[in-house]
């Protein structure tokens, strides 16, 4: 096991396009890190410059205290989960799981100790004489981990392993995938653009976007206070509602959204608000900001109600996904939002709802570089 | 239980989907109208060739041209072997086509795998030359190549008709095509898995290549077997003839053995049949292999 460091690493490619920039962190001996964000933003190309499959333009990348920058694939001691899983198609299961520790010249009776050691670690004795075709595709994600896992690698880069996954599925291979990481302890780089993947596997998230690293931190952290407005966007499912407000002499106001907040400096701000901090307005303690919400659509899942929306105020936009204002009838533009309630709630599509929100649990960014103020 | 007798065009076709009903009077798909024809038409030549193969020399001469002899005189397939060096001919001809097919499986692939795989200076414009000259016709270069063949002292030698054919610029390009569509994953799982690039080249890629190669090799072996203009070009001794070559010796100046000639037409052809049949099987491997999601 080993811990893996960035140091000021950046990857430019010609055009020039910088795919990774100045990424600096570091992945504990046996942690679980989760390297998310949108599409292109430079998480993929980052763990392949772990790999080695993509050169490092500048900056040093270490494996347990040595720099790989110009050491071969093979030679690093990591081994790699690819998203299609990438298993030989025309080798059986044993000679998928066996063909590294050949390379490797690793003895026979080693070569067969390992696999039917990680054959039976993730129930694959049965399936070793078939071909990745004949196989669903979990057994194929199981093989893949097998023939990462035999290598007995220092460290372990998996690439969206769970995307091509069914939904059930993928919620199993999650639970898998923990147990497994909790049995074995290998220091792991997991890259996801699936934001309940990263909240749920890893021990530590690093948000990404457009190559640069934007927060790192406990999933909960990342989650409760987000360091800007991408953050805030990007992690949470329903994303966090965004308006656009302004701050006067500690009065914060976002449409017809009003509540108190000390100590931040007058100007436009983001204003930021979970979908589940809002309340019905009966239920909530009085004295909470207030503001209507005309219903749009409602999304019972059983366990909570997920009801969209707009209000009387102006949108503000992530970065993370682009929300398009709403125009109602008369031409005015209302901000859309999201709000989680109780499985009992049942409004319906045309009502007004009253929603008030904990002051405390509003965020606050700084409309102009997005940053967190409160 | 009673059963209600179904009409069979009726039914939902495999996939479920309701296909519609077939015309009662035809009993089959009414392409096969016009593919029927065409594959007749394409069939004549070759069985004109094998009645023709077992007539005598004056029913060959006979118009309207005769489509059944009565008697078939099998006695023309010994007479063509013994009127001529067939067999000679016909190991010419094999070890020439063998080694070329061998030599061009094995250096184009591993060129083609180069220019889909690797990065080098002037990649771009050797590619771009080497498919240029797929544009040049062998008339234009016929003679060039036959002086560089006389320097290396091959003329009239097997080796003139290897050395120029060790490696096509057709089946660069084709295996060039062919290895861009493998993913590159498998590589890159291989590269870090510990493989070098040659043992990935021979223990990924080529597998995976069946289909390709396959087609490659029937095709050269079609080039290379048939190939006449320029064995008639470098060769001159009857002990070195090709196939090809050798047949036309059946054409004299005044008059034709048309029975013999076609009767080593017809031995010349077999093993065009036997390698198309054959490589079905690596067409179908290769197919299935490929289409498996790795």
């Amino acid at each position: 096991m080993a811990d893996v460091a960035f140091e000021h690493v950046n990857k430019v490619y010609p055009g020039p396009t910088l795919a990774v920039e100045d990424l600096t962190l570091t992945v504990g001996d046996g942690e679980f890190l989760i390297l998310v964000g949108p599409s292109g933003c430079g998480k993929s190309t980052a763990l392949r410059m772990v790999a080695g499959l993509e050169k490092i333009s500048s900056g040093t990348i270490t494996v347990d205290g040595r720099a790989i920058n110009d050491v071969a694939p093979k030679d690093r001691d990591i081994a790699m989960v690819f998203q299609n899983y990438a298993l030989y198609p025309h080798m059986t299961v044993e000679r998928n799981l066996a063909f590294g520790l050949k390379q490797r010249k690793t003895p026979r009776q080693e070569i067969a100790r390992r696999v039917n050691e990680v054959s039976a670690t993730l129930g694959l004795e049965d399936l070793m004489k078939r071909r990745p075709g004949q196989l669903s595709g979990g057994q194929r994600q199981r093989v893949a981990m097998g023939r990462a896992l035999v290598r007995e690698p220092k460290a372990f880069l998996l690439d969206e392993p769970l995307s091509n996954l069914d939904a059930k599925l993928r919620v199993q291979m999650r639970a898998e995938l923990k147990k497994l990481h909790h049995r074995l302890g290998i220091t792991t780089i997991y890259v996801t653009h699936d934001q309940v993947e990263a909240m749920t596997l890893g021990d530590r998230i690093a948000v990404m976007s457009a190559g640069r690293l934007q927060q790192i931190g406990v999933p909960q952290d990342v989650y409760d206070r987000p360091t800007n407005v991408f953050v805030a966007g990007f992690i949470g499912s329903p994303p966090m509602n965004l308006f656009r407000g302004s701050a006067s002499g500690g009065t914060v106001s976002a449409g017809s959204f009003a509540f108190s907040r000390a100590g931040i400096p007058d100007g436009p701000v983001t204003v930021g608000v979970r979908p589940e901090v809002f309340r019905p307005a009966g239920d909530a303690p009085n004295g909470r900001p207030r503001i209507e919400l005309l219903v749009e659509v409602v999304e019972p899942l059983g366990d909570e109600v997920l009801v969209h929306g707009s209000v009387d105020a102006h949108a503000a936009q992530s970065g993370a996904e682009e929300e398009d204002a709403m125009l109602l009838a008369d031409g005015s533009t209302r901000a859309p939002v999201t709000v989680r309630l109780e499985p009992g709630s049942r409004p319906h599509p045309g009502d007004r709802m009253m929603l008030a929100a904990d002051a405390d649990a509003i965020h606050l960014f700084d409309a102009e570089t997005g940053v967190r103020l409160a | 239980m009673s059963t209600v007798p179904i009409d069979p065009r009726t039914l939902p076709g495999e996939t479920g989907m309701v296909e519609p009903r077939r015309l009662a009077w035809l009993p089959f798909s009414p392409w096969h109208l016009l593919l029927f024809p065409m594959a007749i038409v394409m069939l004549v030549p070759l069985v004109w060739m094998l009645v023709t193969s077992l007539e005598t020399l004056n029913q060959t001469r006979h118009f309207p041209p005769i489509l059944w002899p009565g008697t078939l005189q099998w006695s023309n397939y010994p007479a063509a072997l013994r009127s001529a060096p067939f067999g000679r001919w016909f190991w010419n001809t094999t070890v020439v086509t063998v080694v070329v097919v061998a030599s061009n499986l094995l250096l184009c692939s591993l060129a083609a795998y180069a220019f889909a795989r690797m990065e080098f200076l002037g990649k771009k414009v050797v590619y771009f030359l080497l498919l240029a000259t797929l544009m040049v016709p062998l008339q234009v270069v016929l003679i060039p190549t036959f002086l560089i063949v006389k320097q290396l002292g091959l003329v009239n030698h097997l080796g003139a008709l290897i050395v120029p054919n060790l490696a096509n610029v057709f089946g660069i390009f084709m295996l060039t095509q062919f290895f861009r569509t493998l993913p590159i994953e498998l590589e890159e799982a291989a590269r870090i898995d510990g493989a070098s690039r040659l043992k990935i080249f021979f223990t990924i890629v080529v597998p995976l290549s069946t289909a390709a190669l396959a087609t490659l090799a029937v095709i050269q072996f079609m080039w290379t077997w048939n190939d006449f203009l320029w064995p008639l070009v470098t060769i001159f001794n009857e002990q070195a003839y090709t196939l090809q070559l050798g047949l036309q010796s059946f054409q004299g100046s005044h008059t034709t053995e048309w029975n013999l000639l076609m009767a080593g037409n017809v031995m010349s052809m077999i093993p065009m049949l036997v390698l198309f049949v054959a490589a079905q099987r690596w067409f179908v491997r290769g197919i299935a292999t490929q289409g498996l999601k790795g």
